[in-house]
């Protein structure tokens, strides 16, 4: 789960690292009231899921209350397109006004589980302001690296070794091995599966500031943080995905027309695959999971039949856990529910494969059997093409 | 021979009393695996339908004398479960729970790594050596004795593959289903080591799918140190970039982990890689033809 920066920052403040002083607003109102409270110049900021903002025209720094109003009015409700939010962009709906920070460098710091050791890794670099994916292309040797061992935790001679690293003096480096500390103890208290601070800035004071903060948590882990789980906001995603999550299923939106219902993440992925390899193209990832009841079978062909663009539905059940009876059950119980109007292709397989395959057939829906994958791939496609 | 579990493992389930760990325990038991004993704490002293329930996971190996231990407890506490399971000195833990915490996984990887503990999982199927031990949630019948090993981080997608071998009359030597998640216990390569010394196992399925770097350096090991035949998938081709499709390890991330560099790279590394998820049997079989391995 990802956050807006202006509450990865309130998080940061309270394990004390530095982020300059900000407050999120919804309204142009209350940015002009927020920037005369800081004082200029200060910066108004759009708050989406996505990087990119300032070259988008999200982010500007203005100088008095007439600059601010006219910020705040052009970046509140506008439509913010970046290479991170895709052609159709994002509306923005709230913004983050902030002290500005006279800058004298930019630095990059990132902390990510590495899935290759198995453990927490910081990464710096002094390419800061510059996407750390392209600084890993161009520039390899420039980014630094740290891997932390659980047993002990990160360790001063760790952020020391980064911070001369960098250039930083003497003094610079102690608030750096600070800041590191508190960024490393909100990362790992709050079940952080990103926390790229970037830049993050030396001022011309010699302070270090994280001047932006994108933080995102494991989904894993949010069971045991209910103060995170809040600072959820649907706005960012599809309305089907969040009605997928409240039912516990996995669903992704994609952009083609064929609806896919799979078991097992991997399968789901698999016919995915195979809907292209049939010449067509999917219009969802679906994951109904091993422990699916009639309910939740039920949830997810709804959701797949709210997306106007599916014009066929391929299911594809390899029943382990999942009984093929329990998911014929849920798809007969949905389709009469929402009445069906597009083609369905069923391909069963596993437990229960034979109860499956009657309950289908005893509905009087009109369903296309498949044999195997491939089959109802083409089928579903070829389907598609005639609705 | 096949590897991990035989006809002789004796299996302990942690989290018995549970839904999932009944049906599981009771199903595995009766695919033929020796369920020999169940933890609960609390529930020490109790039986579930004949097989002995302990309060703690080192009492029940001191007194059944089990040697595999698989898990269904929930998210909250498997790392704990495992974590007592490595302390039990345990040869094998097979962890089936789903939804781990990922630094609660770096946690007990640290603690893995310097113990005698293989781990499968979490988040995966299981392990099973067909007609001899199923640790796990995959349908037994699906399987057959024989020769062909099997490697997966996906389960149905495990399941696909073993169930057109069968078909094709081609049976597996062991299956071992690694997991979903970012940080597993035994990797790829782990598995193929085994596979390749095992003399049991003729040739060897890999299915893997987008997200890190496993399948890449599964290929490097596959071209240095595996000279039994190879055939593999990668699932996701068609996923998004920056969306985690389904299982929490299966992400692009940074324009890293893509299918079409998972592809390429087993294809150097000389694996035999199907084009569609429905020709993994027949790609297989084919191999076996080419080698002369099928009886």
């Amino acid at each position: 789960m990802n956050v807006h920066e202006h509450q990865g920052k309130d998080l940061l403040r309270r394990y004390g690292v530095a982020v300059p002083e900000g407050r999120a607003c919804f309204t142009v109102d209350e940015a002009v009231a927020a920037a005369e409270a800081l004082g200029f110049p200060c910066v108004v900021k759009a708050q989406i899921h996505a990087g990119g903002r300032g070259k988008g025209g999200g982010v500007k720094l203005v100088k008095d209350v007439a600059a601010a109003r006219d910020a705040a009015t052009a970046i509140l409700g506008m439509t913010l397109v970046t290479h991170q939010t895709g052609p159709k962009g994002r509306l923005v709906k709230r913004l983050l006004v902030e002290q500005g920070c006279r800058i004298a460098r930019e630095l990059y710091l990132g902390m990510v589980v590495d899935r290759g050791v198995g453990r927490v890794t910081v990464m710096a670099s002094t390419e800061g302001g510059m996407e750390i994916e392209e600084v890993a292309a161009r520039s390899p040797e420039k980014i630094l690296r740290e891997i932390v061992d659980p047993a002990v935790g990160l360790a001063a001679y760790q952020g020391r070794r980064l911070g001369f690293a960098l250039g930083l003096d003497k003094e610079q480096v102690g608030k750096f091995v600070r800041f590191l500390g508190g960024l490393y103890r909100c990362f790992t208290e709050c079940d952080g599966s990103l926390a790229e601070i970037n830049p993050l800035v030396v001022t011309e004071d010699g302070d270090l500031v994280a001047l932006d903060a994108k933080m995102g948590f494991d989904d894993n882990g949010l069971f045991r943080h209910a103060d995170i789980r809040e600072l959820r906001d649907t706005n960012e995603e599809d309305a089907r995905e969040t009605e997928a999550a409240k039912h516990d299923l996995s669903y992704i939106a994609l952009d083609g027309n064929i609806g896919c219902m799979v078991n097992g993440a991997g399968l789901a992925m698999a016919t995915m695959d195979s809907v292209q390899g049939a010449g067509g193209e999917p219009a969802n990832f679906l994951d109904v999971g091993g422990g699916a009841n009639t309910e939740k079978v039920k949830a997810a062909f709804k959701i797949i039949l709210s997306d106007e663009a599916v014009q066929a539905i391929f299911i594809n059940i390899f029943g382990g856990i999942l009984r093929c009876d329990v998911l014929a059950e849920g798809v007969v119980e949905a389709a009469r529910e929402v009445g069906l109007q597009v083609p369905l292709v069923v391909r069963m397989e596993g437990t229960n494969v034979e109860q499956g395959k009657r309950i289908l057939a005893d509905s009087g829906l009109d369903i296309i059997a498949a044999g195997n994958m491939r089959e109802g791939a083409e089928r579903a496609v070829a389907a598609a093409g005639r609705a | 021979m096949s590897v991990l579990v035989d006809a002789g493992t004796r299996v302990l389930t942690q989290g018995i009393t549970g839904s999932t760990g009944q049906l599981h325990t009771r199903l595995c038991r009766d695919y033929g695996s020796q369920m020999v004993a169940g933890v609960t704490p609390g529930r020490g002293g109790t039986d579930f339908e004949g097989i002995p329930v302990f309060d703690t996971v080192a009492r029940a190996v001191r007194e059944t004398g089990a040697n595999a231990s698989v898990i269904y407890v929930p998210p909250v506490a498997a790392a704990d479960g495992i974590l007592e399971a490595i302390d039990a000195g345990l040869p094998l833990v097979v962890c089936i729970t789903e939804g781990l915490p990922v630094l609660d996984m770096v946690r007990v990887k640290r603690v893995l790594d310097q113990s005698r503990t293989r781990l499968i999982g979490p988040n995966c199927p299981g392990v099973i050596t067909p007609g001899q031990c199923k640790i796990g949630i995959m349908p037994g019948y699906i399987h057959t004795p024989g020769r062909v090993g099997v490697v997966s981080r996906s389960g149905t997608l495990t399941y696909e593959a073993v169930y057109q071998l069968s078909q094709l009359g081609i049976g597996q030597s062991t299956c071992i289903g690694i997991g979903g998640d970012p940080i597993v216990g035994t990797g790829f390569i782990d598995a193929l080591r085994l596979f390749q010394a095992d003399a049991d196992t003729d040739a060897v399925i890999i299915i893997g799918e987008i997200g890190g770097s496993a399948e890449e350096e599964a290929a490097a090991f596959i071209r240095a140190s595996v000279t039994k035949p190879v055939v593999g998938f990668i699932a996701g081709q068609t996923a998004p970039p920056g969306k985690r499709m389904g299982h929490a390890g299966a992400i692009i991330a940074g324009g890293k982990g893509t299918a079409a560099e998972k592809v390429t790279a087993l294809e150097a590394g000389g694996v035999r890689v199907a084009a569609s998820p429905a020709d993994l049997g027949t790609t297989m079989k084919t191999l076996l033809e080419e080698r002369k391995l099928l009886s």
